[in-house]
């Protein structure tokens, strides 16, 4: 998958225009009106429809509160999590040589495939109450984050990865031949080079696990204070027709999305700069 | 040496962790799919309720796929050889569908197209139900997967510049003869990779569309769906024999990718 790109079109372009594009802008802007703004304008103006203190309240009632709670800290885990294990895992796609290495390259982005009510069936089948291995750790917050971090998994691999490729390994050999260990050479001098794209990575699973929803669905058991996350909690209040409630909740958690695009955004930029 | 039990280990803790999250998971639900035999997995995906929910998720597939194609290649030229006020807040908002949670999607098309809304009871006046009817479930679909190609489509417009296509207007040629024979040609391999995993994510979308179907079985019940609800009604084999279909589509998928961009890492 294709992520962290520089806006595109930068360069200067001064020729020939293209003359339908006053008609393609108009197909464009009437698509993502339809599909996407008004509709998600229209969830923000119903979150307001009773006022703030309503708004304010619905967010706060104790179980949407600590499903909010809950969803942010463990997005926070797993994204600490893939931050690790990806930024790992890249290196050893990178750097080593093993037989299959090719099979386990196209495995990582599996989880983008995968319908998430899949995968979340999937985990509960190893995970769940009938376990093979005697594992269960169905209905605890553990399996939410499991769900979580199987969701999110290729994003740190994916925006680390390229970076790897191509950093030049001519600095890594000065560094060794001026006597740094491979702790210190891997600190000082690849490290660095990665943060942007680990960055990138992150914030991208950040947003994706906040907003997950499917893959929680069968192995978390929706547990009012315990397991249940934001989007099943909006599930719930849209179920009951509590539809203000539910658009409350909502727009908090487009909020939080909103800032992490933002944030996103502005972390490419400084990737870029950094060439 | 110190330097290969690094590299072992690491080799070790990265495998073990993928085996331990993606691959023996995936595996064991195919062992289980057909722990006894192919019978019961065909008995179970041949139901009325089966064959309908997958035939009715291939068809919104391919309206959500044939529109965000379109749209994904207009997008593309737009955001790299437009020049218009707005570009750069268009380049960063079209990204939005992906961090929106499906259920706040699904929500958002209740309230601007629902049967008590202004739109959607213009809509039903006229014999249309968009909400709780296929319409809702391709928008749900359209909206989840909309970025897909352009991110695909739009680096590679980038990459491959306009010189081309100047020079196709210098021959004078018109601006679809210089998208069919030079712009096309050269975007294919990106558009039908954007296009593969445009497909993946309709194929596999639940929140968004558990939302606004009304979850009619064989009537609005996708494959997803079906998973779900037969695992809440401990047909454990059916939601099984799904499940196997849907990864089993998914692993195609990747491999397809895998063919597109052979060159992908090198």
């Amino acid at each position: 998958m294709a992520v962290a790109t520089a806006p595109p079109g930068e360069r200067a372009r001064t020729r020939v225009r293209v003359p339908a594009s006053g008609v393609g802008l108009g197909i464009a802007t009437l698509y993502l009106s339809t599909i996407v703004f008004i509709p998600l304008g229209a969830i923000i103006l119903k979150s307001q429809d009773a006022g703030w203190s309503t708004f304010w309240s619905a967010v706060t009632a104790p179980q949407a509160w600590a499903a909010l709670q809950l969803t942010i800290g463990i997005s926070l885990v797993v994204t600490l999590v893939n931050i690790v294990m990806g930024t790992l895992i890249a290196w050893v796609l990178v750097r080593d040589e093993f037989p299959g290495k090719r099979v386990v390259d196209t495995l990582i982005d599996l989880p983008f495939a995968l319908p998430t009510i899949v995968a979340g069936l999937v985990l509960l089948a190893l995970y769940g109450a009938k376990s093979p291995v005697g594992i269960d750790i169905a209905y605890t917050r553990l399996a939410v984050a499991v769900a979580l971090a199987f969701v999110t998994l290729p994003f740190v691999v994916r925006t680390v990865q390229p970076v790897l490729l191509e950093l030049d390994r001519e600095m890594e050999e000065a560094a060794a031949s001026l006597g740094a260990s491979r702790l210190t050479t891997f600190r000082r001098v690849i490290l660095p080079n990665l943060y942007p794209a680990i960055a990138a990575g992150a914030a991208l699973s950040f947003a994706r696990a906040i907003s997950e929803f499917g893959s929680t669905v069968l192995i978390s058991g929706n547990l009012p204070f315990k397991t249940q996350v934001a989007s099943v909690q909006i599930f719930g209040q849209i179920e009951s027709d509590n539809i203000v409630a539910a658009a409350a909740i909502s727009t908090a958690l487009l909020v939080v999305s909103l800032v992490v695009l933002v944030g996103i955004d502005v972390l490419q930029r400084w990737g870029v700069r950094r060439g | 040496m110190g330097s290969a039990t690094t590299r072992w280990s690491m080799r070790l803790v990265a495998l073990g962790y993928l085996a331990l999250l993606l691959i023996l998971p995936v595996g064991l639900v195919f062992w289980r799919t057909f722990q006894h035999g192919f019978s019961p997995f065909w008995h179970a995906i041949s139901s009325p309720a089966a064959t309908h929910a997958l035939w009715l998720t291939v068809q919104i597939a391919l309206w959500a796929v044939a529109a965000n194609t379109v749209f994904g290649v207009i997008v593309s030229l737009l955001l790299v050889r437009g020049r218009f006020p707005g570009r750069r807040v268009l380049n960063a908002v079209i990204d939005l569908p992906l961090a929106v949670s499906p259920v706040v999607v699904g929500l958002s098309l209740i309230l601007v197209y629902g049967r008590n809304t202004t739109v959607g009871s213009w809509f039903g006046g006229h014999g249309v139900d968009i909400i709780y009817a296929i319409p809702g479930m391709v928008l749900a679909t359209v909206f989840v997967s909309l970025p897909l190609v352009v991110r695909e489509v739009a680096p590679v417009l980038e990459e491959i510049g306009d010189e081309q296509e100047q020079a196709a207007w210098t021959l004078g040629a018109g601006g679809w003869q210089t998208f069919w024979r030079i712009t096309l040609p050269s975007i294919r391999w990106a558009l039908a990779y954007g296009v593969v995993l445009t497909l993946a994510r309709c194929l596999g979308e639940f929140g968004a569309v558990a939302v606004v179907s009304g979850r009619v079985v064989g009537k609005t019940q996708t494959a997803t769906l079906f998973v779900e609800e037969r695992f809440q009604d401990f047909d454990q084999p059916a939601a099984y024999a799904m499940a196997f279909v849907l990864a089993a589509v998914a692993i195609v998928v990747l491999i397809t990718i895998n063919l597109f961009r052979p060159e992908r890492h090198r």
